[in-house]
């Protein structure tokens, strides 16, 4: 990290929706700070990544040190210090998925997306990972593709539309780019 | 033939119903709540008490003792959360309740709210759910714009609104403290207890309420039936219908919201037994923290009574008297294709990863663990292996701030007490490879 500033000098511009959200949120609490995981998941959704000129904005917005925004971003899985890829791949690896095949599945993915367990592409188009349980272990195994769940992707069928879609919204990220 | 108890389930997978909240009212939804408003809120938290519920979320803890707890003297607001964390591996009961029939929850939460003067109500929901916190996100505001959620509930004067706050991929913010403490805008180490009991030192240092989300939607019921009838499902002191899930090797994995069913009636009638050609070798009872259940074992019910594996009834006294806990109701069921250490070593690494690392016994502890395991199936065992798990899990649990140390513990020891015989067969050889998971195991 960059030499922390003192408060009240991280500039930061956000979308309007984003802001509007950020103000939303602060006021839904009895405690400003309450707010800060809620400010992370909008600038993250907005940026992809928090960066540190986010995680002093944020600090400074809640007025709070930006380490305590800091240790958060690196306890919580969900934060992230570097771009995800557009489209970001979850799958689960804990045990009644394991045990329906998670892995293989995993290695079939690794294939067909040309794309390592753990990384996000250079084209920036995808990241794939495993995840730890996601609460749907009867229809394992299971993964979460942005926001959707996709189930039983030991079906063949199943993983191919995964796979399809995974293709569609990274062509769709190219061609936006 | 056993058959499921549908009462909190009741609508929820049928082709007429859809999580609206005319949908909801055309099921007679919100009554219980404007029923409750007409009582007094001491008279609620009775009924509460008189039914027997016990807490859904893991430690089945009475939930009208919970909420009696409640330090209602300190002059500071009272706070309510809805534990849908849901993250114990195996579970996956809340997200059905909040998917499917979010007014539920609602109603459940403003009951909780008005029976314990609550000033405001959170819902904590994992950031794997992005859509069920959307689902209660617009249920919110339906409810809010018919007058059951917000400014004067009812018109009844009682007021109190619900936030819905989204976690970040973390296991531990389940463990109430760690829930406050991530709410807060903090790590979400958990507390130590005492002195920080929710019911007098949670959110903000004030008195504060955590209940899981099936909890909170049984109180709808309680109000509804009133207390003493809803005692009389269930059994004595095990009362209400619970929602158990199964997952792993059973034909027909799924969830089922059951009354008093034993092991055969549940993984056999309900879930279709084993798959073709196998045979049950242990089963998960509450999630992967639970102690297994050895399946050609010899159990006692909760009169002391000998019986089979068969014969154990499923619900927390069932489940305690045969040796492990009903913990979150996720049922993990396993096989005699299954590797029983692959099938520990996956679990360890879950805790390993989840470890908020506040604790040496548990920080370090679970990576040691994960690591034997991992040279035990990797087939670099050593002679000393199993020993040195067996004693290295037991100096964790009882010795950390949160229960999760016990997560190490109990399958550790258990897995070894009861299939010592597979893990001294592994040492030194080489026949449990990590792959073999995706190897020998069914493609559906
Ligand atoms: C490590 C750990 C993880 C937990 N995870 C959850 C969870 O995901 N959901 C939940 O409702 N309770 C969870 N609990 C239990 C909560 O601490 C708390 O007891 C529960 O939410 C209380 O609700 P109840 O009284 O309605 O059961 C967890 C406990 C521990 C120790
Ligand atoms: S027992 Fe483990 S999870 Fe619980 S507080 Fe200690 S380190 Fe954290
Ligand atoms: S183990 Fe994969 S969703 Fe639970």
């Amino acid at each position: 990290m960059r030499p922390v500033r003192s408060i009240g000098e991280a500039s930061m511009k956000l979308s309007p929706n984003t802001l509007q959200g950020i103000e939303t949120a602060i006021a839904n609490y009895p405690r400003k700070q309450s707010a800060v995981m809620t400010l992370l998941h909008l600038i993250q959704e907005e940026r992809g990544f928090l960066s540190d000129e986010a995680i002093e904005w944020v600090a400074d917005k809640l007025e709070i040190q930006p380490i305590k925004v800091l240790e958060l971003v690196t306890f919580y899985p969900h934060y992230r210090r570097e771009k995800l890829g557009k489209t970001h791949v979850r799958l689960c690896r804990t045990l009644p998925c394991a045990l329906m095949g998670a892995y293989r599945v995993g290695d079939r993915l690794e294939a067909a997306l040309n794309c390592k367990m753990g990384q996000s592409k250079g084209d920036g188009t995808l990241t794939l990972e495993y995840a730890e349980c996601l609460a749907a272990c009867a229809t394992g195994p299971v993964a979460l593709v942005d926001e959707d769940l996709y189930e039983n992707l030991n079906l063949p069928g199943s993983l191919q539309t995964l796979v399809d879609t995974v293709r569609d919204r990274s062509a769709e990220g190219a061609s936006a780019l | 033939m056993a058959a499921e108890r549908k009462i909190l389930l009741q609508h929820a997978d049928e082709a007429y119903y859809s999580p609206g909240i005319l949908n909801y009212l055309a099921q007679g939804g919100y009554e219980g709540l404007k029923k409750a408003l007409k009582q007094k809120p001491e008279d609620l938290r009775q009924e509460v008490l008189r039914s027997g519920l016990r807490g859904r979320g893991g430690a089945g803890f009475s939930c009208g003792l919970k909420w009696s707890l409640v330090d209602r003297k300190s002059g500071k607001p009272i706070y309510l959360i809805c534990n849908c964390d849901e993250s114990e591996p195996g579970t996956f009961k809340d997200r059905q309740l909040v998917h499917k029939d979010p007014h539920q929850v609602i109603e459940g939460m403003m009951i909780a709210a008005y029976a314990n003067d609550v000033v405001q109500a959170f819902i904590y929901i994992r950031e794997e759910m992005p859509l069920g916190a959307k689902i209660l996100q617009g249920a919110i505001e339906e409810a809010r714009s018919m007058g059951f959620v917000g400014e004067n509930i009812c018109h009844s004067g009682f007021s109190c609104d619900i936030v819905v706050h989204r976690g970040a991929g973390a296991y531990i913010c389940g463990e109430e403290t760690g829930l406050i403490e991530s709410m807060e805008g903090k790590r979400p180490y958990p507390r130590i207890k005492p002195p920080y009991f929710p019911a007098v030192l949670g959110l903000y240092q004030c008195p504060t309420i955590v209940n899981n989300v099936e909890t909170l939607c049984n109180i709808v019921h309680i109000v509804r039936l009133g207390g003493e009838a809803y005692a009389r499902i269930g059994r004595h002191g095990n009362t209400g219908t619970r929602i158990w899930c199964v997952s792993g090797m059973v034909q027909n994995p799924g969830y089922f919201e059951i009354e008093t069913l034993t092991m055969k009636e549940l993984l056999y009638d309900l879930c279709g037994g084993p798959l073709p050609g196998r045979k049950f070798t242990g089963i998960i009872p509450g999630g992967a923290s639970m102690k297994i259940l050895k399946v050609d074992d010899n159990f006692r019910n909760r009169d002391g009574r000998a019986i089979g594996f068969e014969d154990i009834i499923i619900d927390f006294d069932g489940i305690q008297a045969a040796g492990s806990m009903s913990g979150s109701a996720g049922m993990i069921v396993l096989d005699d294709s299954v590797n029983i250490i692959e099938a520990l070593a996956n679990i360890i690494a879950f805790f390993a990863h989840e470890t908020c690392g506040q604790c040496t016994p548990c920080r370090e502890g679970s990576y040691w663990a994960r690591n034997i395991l991992a040279r035990m199936c990797s087939g670099g065992a050593r002679e000393e292996d199993v020993a040195l798990l067996y004693d290295l899990a037991g100096n964790i649990g009882g010795r950390t701030v949160c229960p999760m140390g016990y997560s190490i513990t109990w399958p550790v020891r258990s897995y070894i007490d009861k299939f010592r015989d597979q893990f001294e067969a592994n040492a030194g050889s080489n026949t449990c490879g990590v792959e073999s998971f995706s190897e020998r195991l069914i493609e559906k």
